[in-house]
């Protein structure tokens, strides 16, 4: 059994049992940043919380981020995409440090 | 599972939120007569909230086309005639519909498939290659649903291959000077949500399915509709099937917006069925939710004051109507 209950993620507003001007704070952050067009549509912003959502490996986040790529018109083509951005640059970082691996082979005469 | 865990959540009835709200949504006038003139479609669409399809044999006859007429030549405030279906086409009185409420010169607009144009009728196998031709020699306002501009949500939506027909079917009507601003002949799209979730934003989607549409197809269209999926029929029970109905509910009460509230259609409309009775909207209708007597049950009992005075029969289904911008068959119906 997960420890993760989809029905949870209704009670995000809890966090504000203590401290509640911090919790305040944080969704009034979240909201100006997610819920309005600014520079970037709230269709692209969806795309990139999707992308992140899956990145982090966040169920929560895959859930509401999938319904607001669909409420904001966005197609599994560009949500598969937005994964692969995510998934591609996971594996960037990955090997792009092998570049310190070659420096260690340098150090010990070996390559 | 447990018995408790089976139950429902118990969701407010749609008229206590208005009363809750302070609203109060009568009648204000019958500017459009809304005729669903048949339940036999080409197409068995997913979502369909009237469970259309090929098989269907319900027509609307002559009799009761010709009093919807005898309805709108009398009241010159019913200034629009909504032609509906299944494919309203395939009603065999449909051309003499349209082509006598033009007459009358009631602004005529028809709830097309666009697939049924290449499709013709599944029951005859007559032709209605001729509807383009048809539509533009009435100067018909052509409403189309589209419900997404690429294959893969259309399809999923109307069965396989119907994106591709939708396609040759807005050429076809391009063809004949439909969505091109310079001839007056109006095409616009409909979108709803390939499943359980509200509609984008409409004016956005609009720029997008233009912009794809006209890139990838050389398709051109003058307006969009957003319309939400009502939680009846086809979709409720497809919601039901995916465990989502109480989910997809309560994201539609949550979303509750008086000024869209406001709007809704039926206050300004009234539909009526193939056999002639007379309901609040398309979706009353399918559900039979009859207006009560005193308002006039039938098209042959049709009294404007009556029916302007009653009181419009509201169910959970029309928190769909209420939620965000608000949704109708025009669309939107609250500022986004």
């Amino acid at each position: 059994m997960s420890y993760y209950k989809a029905k949870d993620l209704e009670r995000f507003a809890e966090i504000g049992q203590f401290r509640s001007e911090l919790a305040e704070k944080f969704f009034d952050y979240y909201h100006t940043v997610t819920g309005e067009d600014g520079a970037l549509t709230r269709r692209e912003k969806a795309l990139i919380a999707l992308a992140v959502a899956h990145s982090r490996q966040c169920p929560y986040c895959i859930d509401a981020y999938t319904t607001q790529c669909l409420e904001t018109g966005a197609n599994p083509d560009e949500m598969t995409e937005a994964v692969h951005v995510a998934a591609v640059m996971e594996a960037g970082m990955t090997l792009v440090h092998s570049v310190q691996m070659h420096n260690a082979l340098r150090k010990r005469g070996a390559m | 599972m447990q018995e408790a865990a089976k139950q429902s959540p118990v969701h407010p009835a749609f008229e206590e939120t208005l009363a809750r709200r302070k609203l109060d949504l009568a009648p204000v006038s019958v500017e459009t007569l809304q005729v669903n003139v048949t339940r036999l479609c080409n197409q068995a669409c997913h979502h369909c909230h009237v469970d259309a399809s090929p098989k269907r044999t319900e027509q609307m006859s002559r009799a009761t086309v010709d009093r919807c007429l005898e309805i709108l030549e009398k009241h010159s405030s019913i200034t629009k005639l909504d032609i509906t279906g299944g494919a309203p086409e395939l009603n065999p009185h449909f051309d003499y519909f349209v082509e006598r409420a033009r007459a009358l010169g009631k602004h005529v607009m028809v709830r097309h498939n666009l697939t049924v144009t290449l499709d013709g009728n599944p029951q005859t196998g007559e032709s209605k290659l001729y509807l383009p031709e048809f539509f533009a020699q009435h100067r018909v306002e052509v409403i189309s649903s589209l419900p997404y501009y690429q294959e893969f949500f259309t399809d999923k939506q109307r069965g396989n291959g119907v994106f591709k027909k939708s396609i040759e079917s807005l050429r076809r009507l391009n063809e004949q000077g439909y969505g091109r601003p310079e001839s007056g002949l109006m095409l616009n799209l409909v979108y709803n949500p390939v499943g359980a979730f509200l509609p984008a934003p409409q004016a956005g989607l609009e720029r997008q399915y233009k912009k794809e549409l006209e890139a990838k197809f050389g398709v051109v269209f003058n307006g969009l509709f957003t319309i939400t999926n009502m939680p009846i029929n086809r979709f409720k029970k497809d919601l039901e099937r995916l465990g989502a109905y109480d989910e997809y509910l309560t994201r539609l009460i949550n979303a509750f917006n008086p000024a869209a509230a406001q709007g809704v259609m039926c206050r300004s409309l009234i539909s009526v069925g193939y056999d002639g009775r007379l309901f609040d909207c398309d979706f009353n209708q399918m559900l039979e939710m009859n207006l009560p007597e005193e308002s006039g049950r039938t098209i042959f009992d049709f009294d404007l004051d009556r029916l302007l005075n009653r009181k419009i029969i509201f169910d959970q289904h029309c928190y769909g109507c209420a939620a965000g911008a608000g949704s109708s068959c025009g669309g939107t119906t609250a500022t986004e």
